[in-house]
């Protein structure tokens, strides 16, 4: 098994994570327009990413364990993507097309 | 057992030394059954990316065709409570991954203490998210079991706000759910702990339902932005 | 060892079946073999329950008007067939069964990951069937197997919620069965036994897992969302709220198409067998029908929109589906290449396994092209929501998948049960199944062309000689499947003892007795040689 963090490594990828977790709330103070939401959501992403690579070790994993975190959210974005081809193009036909 | 041409042995016939008791006979050994268990947690929080992924999804639709009726909810949620929240959990997966520390070096009295820590925060979590739902309830927001909804403050939103407070009540209600399966988790991790169950040799129930922890926790890392920080907090209406 | 006939009562060697009695060691059993047997035996009930719903479509069909049933009552018909069958009887068919007891003897190994879940995963199929039963009793449901909104979510008076919860529960065996393969197959091969050896049934298995874990999760939470909106009568998908209807059918249709692909993978596993087995050779093309399964997985995610062209989804969106649906067919055409170019120049034998696979072969061409037909944008405009779509999938999906499933019970009898079937009444039930098939469906495309829409208790008079004949075929196909049934059972009793390899067939299952003792090897297997290596075999034919 592979080698095991030390506790100096936890608390700051903590450290890092609860400031972020501030950042993303000041940000939200401030009017950004559209992005608001961009910035939030990369936090947002950021976060996830310490959490994965560090709390649930897969920084020291198996290429396997890599593919299969990774994968799933690969299939979120094939999803939502999918999902947007549509919502986003509605508007795009002429009014009176018949769909 | 009658089978005499089995490979199945009893545990006295051979030595003890040879494997953990914690060996189960369909695996060649603990490296194995290890790898299994965590390719199998893995694989299950696949699933459950994209069961919450699929609320996500509907939610983003929804908030793309409705941005002010969405931004104007904004005002009801309160971003403290879910910032507050979001560190809870935050600290939660320290403790936790602290604990998952421990029991891979045999540190029995910090595995446990670890454990409640977590448990404690999770706790927290909860009871931060009743205060919330309890101030839903009072300013009539809460669109479900009846009579709880009313948004004649904007009634132009109306409809379409009842739908972003469904999304809101369904993704946290189902959030919380499996943060209550986690705290039952944690109750038998640790009462497990206790009987000095877990060893270097062996610690694979704390590995996998650390990941679990850490999964729940990152969902809520999404949930907090897109649920709490719509608009940026100024009254729209 | 021989196949000579011995006596069936003669002391048999301790194998998985007689090595423990009593209810209790089966419905506490950790043994993928057991766990199979018990979802044969739940399939098999299942699939004659939904049958029993085509028996009284068909009934009701024979004549234009509606004069069997209501309207109301035949929407239930409808409902509960397709609910039943796909969800009850296609998703956890060939894997659940074939494929438990299969898959961890394929590649040497003692028993699936976990055993306990596969256990478990039996009895939440046993849960949720047992949901789909009491919605059936208490009153049916009539939404389509589809539960298309607002119709589920708000109007419609029948038992919805009981129905949904029927298939959310079956959903989690599904997914357990899944996961359990995907770490099987990644953890506990034996040695030697690379992902270059695997046998195809493998890699088509491991394919459909990765489908149904990445697909299900978003039904279930679809169908959680429905039955919330019918318990708390709020509106997420009741446009006159503002929710949208559409978003209902592309989360629906995001894990029910891919769930199709749930349905026919394991099936052209089974193919792959079989073809290889019965022409005595080698598979051609072994990476590309491995890849092929693969590919039809992850492009299955792809093509969702082909269900929802007309229903108002944007005109863009419908351009994409539309050529990813053109891709999609891609992997599939190359399998029935490769099992074709197996059979060149093979020894071929006309067993029964080996006839099923023929049907399959042709029939699941029929299914698919008529597929690409329907992901033609302007045909389809013309034939969906039509009989033309029911006659393309019952071909892929019968035609195809089931009998994908009886060529692989009657190949892997002899293994599961130590007996052998009778293959003059097996052939017999063959050629009935295959006839009576295309009676019953091919009708269907010309009718569908016509115009007869699907879903409706009564059509037009002119469609009723056609009609007429969909009901008979359906009739022979019918009989066709109640005998294997007999036979199989009068077989565990009467029928010859089978022999560790009665097929003379390469891979590791048939290198243990039948039935298998219960941890399927004396000792872990060692692999030294690719799969399908029937070049090594002294034998030409089957005899």
């Amino acid at each position: 098994m592979h080698s095991i963090p030390s506790v100096r490594t936890y608390v700051i990828i903590w450290a890092i994570l609860t400031f972020m977790t501030f950042t993303t709330y000041g940000v939200a103070q401030i009017d950004l327009g559209p992005w608001n939401i961009v910035v939030a959501l990369l936090i947002a992403f950021f976060k996830m990413m310490l959490v994965i690579l560090f709390f649930m070790n897969v920084k020291a994993d198996s290429p396997l364990t890599k593919l299969f975190a990774g994968a799933g959210f690969f299939w979120l974005i094939l999803l939502l993507g999918q999902f947007f081809i549509d919502y986003l193009t509605r508007g795009w036909m002429p009014e009176g097309t018949m769909w | 057992m009658a089978d005499t041409h089995s490979t199945v042995v009893e545990h006295s016939e051979h030595d003890p030394a040879a494997h953990s008791p914690h060996l189960r006979h369909h695996f060649d050994d603990m490296a194995q059954q290890f790898d299994s268990a965590t390719l199998g947690m893995w694989v299950f929080l696949l699933t459950e990316i994209m069961f919450f992924g699929g609320m996500f999804g509907a939610y983003t639709v929804y908030r793309s065709m409705y941005p002010a009726a969405f931004a104007s909810t904004s005002q009801y949620m309160n971003p403290l409570y879910g910032a507050m929240n979001t560190a809870v959990l935050i600290v939660s997966s320290l403790t936790m991954a602290l604990a998952v520390r421990a029991a891979r070096l045999g540190e029995q009295k910090a595995l446990q203490l670890f454990l409640i820590f977590t448990m404690i925060f999770g706790l927290a979590f909860l009871v931060i998210k009743g205060f919330e739902y309890h101030e839903h309830w009072v300013d009539n927001k809460v669109p479900l079991f009846g009579g709880h909804w009313d948004y004649s403050e904007a009634p132009q939103f109306a409809r379409q706000a009842q739908i972003m407070f469904c999304f809101y009540f369904f993704m946290t209600g189902f959030h919380a759910l499996h943060m209550v399966v986690g705290l039952g988790l944690m109750t038998t991790i640790f009462l497990m702990a206790r009987r000095a169950t877990f060893s270097p040799a062996y610690f694979t129930p704390v590995e996998v339902s650390g990941l679990y922890w850490h999964f729940v926790d990152i969902v809520w890392i999404f949930l907090f932005p897109l649920l709490y920080l719509i608009g940026h907090t100024k009254k729209i209406i | 060892m021989s196949t000579v006939l011995q006596d069936p009562r003669a002391v048999e060697t301790p194998n998985y079946l007689n090595q423990e009695y009593g209810w209790q060691s089966w419905l506490f059993t950790k043994d993928h073999k057991r766990i199979a047997v018990l979802y044969i035996i739940s399939i098999t009930v299942m699939f004659f329950i939904g049958g029993i719903f085509a028996s009284l479509i068909r009934l009701e069909l024979l004549t234009p008007q509606g004069d069997l049933v209501n309207s109301d009552t035949y929407n239930k018909f409808f409902t509960m067939h397709g609910i039943v069958m796909v969800f009850f009887f296609l998703i956890p068919s060939i894997p659940a069964t074939l494929g438990n007891f299969f898959v961890p003897m394929m590649i040497g190994a003692k028993d699936l990951a976990f055993p306990r879940i596969n256990l478990l995963s039996w009895y939440i199929y046993i849960a949720g069937a047992a949901f789909a039963l009491a919605a059936i009793v208490l009153g049916g449901v009539d939404t389509g197997w589809t539960f298309y909104t607002p119709f589920s979510s708000t109007y419609s008076n029948t038992f919805v919620i009981t129905a949904a919860v029927g298939v959310f529960i079956a959903g989690f065996s599904s997914i357990l069965t899944g996961l359990n393969f995907i770490v099987t197959v990644h953890k506990m091969r034996a040695p030697g036994m690379t992902w270059g050896r695997l046998p195809l049934f493998v890699w088509a298995n491991y394919a459909t897992s990765l489908i149904q874990v990445l697909g299900t999760p978003v039904v279930a939470i679809t169908l959680a969302l429905v039955g919330l909106e019918r318990a708390f009568h709020i509106g997420i998908f009741d446009p006159a709220i503002g929710g949208d209807p559409i978003l209902f059918q592309h989360m629906f249709w995001f894990y029910s198409h891919p769930a199709v692909y749930i349905m026919i993978l394991p099936g052209m596993g089974v193919i792959s067998e079989l073809v290889t087995c019965f022409s005595r050779k080698a598979v051609f093309g072994y990476s590309f029908i491995a890849g092929s399964s693969l590919g039809i997985a992850i492009i299955g995610f792809l093509v969702w929109g082909h269900h929802m062209f007309v229903t108002g989804m944007s005109m863009y969106a419908s351009l994409y589906f539309s050529i990813m649906t053109m891709l999609v067919a891609v992997p599939s055409a190359i399998k029935v290449f490769n099992w074709t170019a197996t059979m060149f120049r093979g020894s071929i034998s006309f067993d029964t396994p080996m006839l099923y696979a023929f049907g399959f072969i042709g029939l699941f061409t029929i299914g698919g092209l008529t597929g690409l037909f329907l992901g033609t944008l302007g045909v389809d405009v013309h034939v969906t929501d039509t009989y033309f779509v029911v006659a393309h999938f019952h071909y892929v999906m019968v035609g195809g998948m089931v009998l994908a499933y009886l060529g692989g019970m009657h190949y892997w009898w002899p293994k599961i049960s130590g007996r052998l079937y009778p293959e003059g009444w097996a052939k017999f039930a063959c050629l009935l199944v295959f006839a009576g098939f295309n009676l019953t469906f091919f009708p269907q495309f010309i009718l569908g062309y016509l115009g007869q829409p699907r879903r409706y208790h009564a059509y037009a008079p002119e469609f009723q000689v056609l009609n007429v004949m969909s009901t008979a075929g359906a009739t022979v196909l019918g009989l066709g499947y109640v005998i294997p049934l007999i036979y199989f059972l009068w077989s565990m009793k009467y029928g010859p003892k089978a022999g560790n390899n009665p097929w003379h067939a390469t891979g590791l299952e048939w290198q243990t007795t039948s039935p298998p003792p219960t941890y399927n090897f004396e000792t872990t297997p060692i692999v030294t040689e690719e799969a399908y290596a029937y070049h090594n075999y002294k034998e030409t034919h089957v005899g």
